[in-house]
Formats: C-alpha cells, sequence, structure tokens
C-alpha cells in the first residue's frame, strides 16, 4: 500500500491514488461477491444431486428447481458486478 | 511489436448504445438519425431501439406464422408438425407452467402479457449473440422499462383484485394470528419493509437481466480482446475454444434469463392476487 501510494505521487495527483484505491476496492467486492455464489450454487448444486439420487423418477422436478434457483443467486451476485462497474465508471 | 489495443474502449463501444449501427458484410455504416426533441428530451432511435423493433417484429413474425401453421393443421385433424410445433411448444409452456401455475385461477387473464415479456426477451438476448447484433437488454434504460411495466402490472392488479382495504393491507402488513400492542408494533416495523420490498423485486427483475447479459458480452469480448493483446497463435487456438464455451454458456442464459423474468414477474402477480 505505502509503495503504491508513494509511486503515484510521485508521478500524479492524488486523484489518481483514489482512483487506484477505488479500483482495488470494486475488484476485492467483486472477489468476494463470487464467492459467495459459488458456496451457494456449489450447495445447490450438491443437494440437487443427492436428491435425484434418492428420487430418481422426481430428477425433472429437481431440474427445473434446481436451475431456478441458480439463476437466483446469479442475479444477485451480478447486482455486485454492475455495483462493481459503477465503481470504475464512475471515477 | 504492435501497440495493444485499449481493451476497455472497445468493450465499453460493443456494449453500450450508439448511434451508429453498423451494417453486416462490410455494406457500412447507418447513422441513426439525433435531433427529434420532445421537451428537452431526445427520441431520435438509437441502435439499441432499432434492435428492440427488429426483435418486436421477429416475435409477430414467429407467433403469427407458427400459430397459422397450428391453426391450419388442426383444421384437418391433424398435430402440428416443425416450427409451428416448436412454437406451440414453448406457448404453452410458458402459458400452462409459468403463467397459469404461478398466478392462480385468474391466470389466463395474464398468459399474453407473460408470453409478450418472455418472447420479446427471449429475442433481445438471442439478437445480441448474432453477429453485428446488439443486445438491447444490455441496456439498464430497456430493463428498467420493462420491470417499470411489470411493476405496473403487478400493483394495479393486485389493487383491483383485493379492493383499496386489500390493497392497504399489504403494505400494513400485520402477521395474521396478533393483535393488540403486539399488531401495532409489527404494523410499524412491516410497512417500511413492504414498500421497500415492492421497490426492489421489480428493480431486481431490471438489474438481474441486465448484469446477466452485459456480463457475457464483457467476458467473451475480453476473451477475444486477450487474442489482441498477446498476438500469439497458441494463446489464440485457446481463446477460441474458450470463448466457443462460453457463447453455448451464453445461449442457455439468454433463455434462463427470459424464462426467470416471466417467472418472477407471474410469481410477483400471483402473490398480490391471492393475498387473502
Amino acid at each position: 500500500m505505502h509503495n503504491l501510494l508513494m509511486l503515484l505521487q510521485a508521478q500524479e495527483s492524488v486523484l489518481v491514488a483514489r482512483n487506484t484505491y477505488a479500483l482495488l476496492g470494486a475488484g476485492i467486492g467483486l472477489g468476494l461477491a463470487i464467492i459467495g455464489a459459488g458456496i451457494g450454487i456449489g450447495r445447490i448444486g450438491g443437494q440437487a444431486v443427492e436428491a435425484i439420487a434418492r428420487q430418481p423418477e422426481a430428477s425433472a422436478d429437481i431440474r427445473g428447481a434446481m436451475i431456478l434457483t441458480a439463476a437466483l443467486i446469479e442475479g444477485a451476485t451480478l447486482a455486485a458486478l454492475v455495483f462493481a462497474l459503477l465503481f470504475k465508471i464512475l471515477t | 511489436m504492435m501497440q495493444a489495443p485499449d481493451i476497455g474502449k472497445v468493450i465499453l463501444e460493443h456494449t453500450a448504445d450508439s448511434r451508429v449501427i453498423e451494417l453486416p458484410f462490410g455494406l457500412g455504416e447507418w447513422h441513426l438519425p439525433h435531433g427529434w426533441m420532445i421537451g428537452g428530451t431526445d427520441f431520435a432511435p438509437t441502435k439499441h431501439v432499432v434492435f428492440m423493433a427488429l426483435a418486436a417484429f421477429l416475435v409477430f413474425i414467429t407467433i403469427w406464422y407458427g400459430g397459422r401453421q397450428v391453426t391450419r393443421r388442426h383444421a384437418s385433424g391433424k398435430g402440428p408438425r416443425g416450427f409451428g410445433a416448436a412454437v406451440e411448444a414453448m406457448v404453452l409452456f410458458v402459458r400452462n407452467d409459468v403463467a397459469i401455475a404461478n398466478i392462480g385461477h385468474g391466470g389466463e387473464k395474464f398468459a399474453p402479457l407473460i408470453l409478450t415479456f418472455f418472447f420479446f426477451i427471449l429475442y433481445c438476448n438471442l439478437l445480441g449473440l448474432l453477429p453485428w447484433g446488439a443486445t438491447p437488454t444490455g441496456n439498464l434504460g430497456v430493463t428498467a422499462g420493462l420491470a417499470l411495466t411489470a411493476f405496473v402490472v403487478i400493483e394495479i392488479s393486485g389493487f383491483r383484485a383485493l379492493g383499496p382495504k386489500g390493497y392497504l393491507k399489504t403494505i400494513v402488513m400485520i402477521p395474521p394470528g396478533m393483535k393488540g400492542p403486539g399488531a401495532v408494533a409489527m404494523a410499524f416495523i412491516m410497512t417500511p419493509v413492504e414498500l421497500i420490498g415492492k421497490i426492489v423485486k421489480p428493480f431486481a427483475l431490471c438489474l438481474r437481466l441486465f448484469a446477466n447479459m452485459t456480463a457475457g458480452h464483457f467476458v467473451i469480448l475480453a476473451l477475444v480482446g486477450l487474442i489482441f493483446v498477446f498476438a500469439n497463435w497458441v494463446i489464440a487456438a485457446g481463446t477460441v475454444l474458450f470463448v466457443l464455451f462460453m457463447m453455448c454458456l451464453e445461449l442457455l442464459v439468454a433463455f434462463l434469463q427470459a424464462y426467470i423474468f416471466a417467472l418472477l414477474t407471474s410469481v410477483f402477480i400471483g402473490l398480490m392476487q391471492h393475498e387473502h
């Protein structure tokens, strides 16, 4: 952090440093959001497969519910993506 | 060594709206008009508006032609086949398993709306996957308009089904079975939550559709941009394979997001219809 700030202040104004920290924050936030999505969708996939193993006749219903729930969780993650994009576009 | 192109700029140019449409096969560019001012806002068509009109036209052609095929074969007592069968399968799926299943017994009245949402969003999403195509639903304004339409339908249909008093009960929500000061306290807590919920649900619809469409295109354009940055055959081969996989995923996401939008709209309408 210290080196980054000194490096930038050696070249340009503090505005660039603010930009860098904003992008850093956006990147870290995005990574955390993706971790959440990965855990959530992974759990759905695992439990859906378990449910199909327990009752193969219900496999079509389970598959439908799995895809629907995965898409909803994806929606939350992509909301985080949109806000991270805002970090890039607004500064 | 060539100067590496500004990939970020290329990505934003390809996904954002513009007033120039690049015609396919090198036919040139079509500069759209501008300056149709109505009260301080420019209402001239932009690229996404033109593609929305194209999607609407394609929806009309699909349903009309498919419907005609089905009717003609129905008149001679046979089942549909070919293109008409595919259209009928999708229409029946959305009508029965999405609209009527989630709205309940008033579902047939809302089926045309849900079908329109599904097919229009589907065609808008698919147009973005064609070469020289653009995704209208990758524009926050378009998805906001769709979500606003859904919001208006949900609230007004709920108002008409429940009456003013019943509609107010969905806002000042008192959990069933509570009376007295407990009920008043719960009402104080739940009312802002319900109000915010009414706004947030269509907002989430808008954001989900927009982000899914834009994210896919960003990934594909960034990967293709990698080829230009590295200018290396081996990397290009690997990237092309990965981009092919991402395009297949995009196809799935196009169908899925249209289905999710239609499904969630019908679920919200159903929730408002059956509050009591």
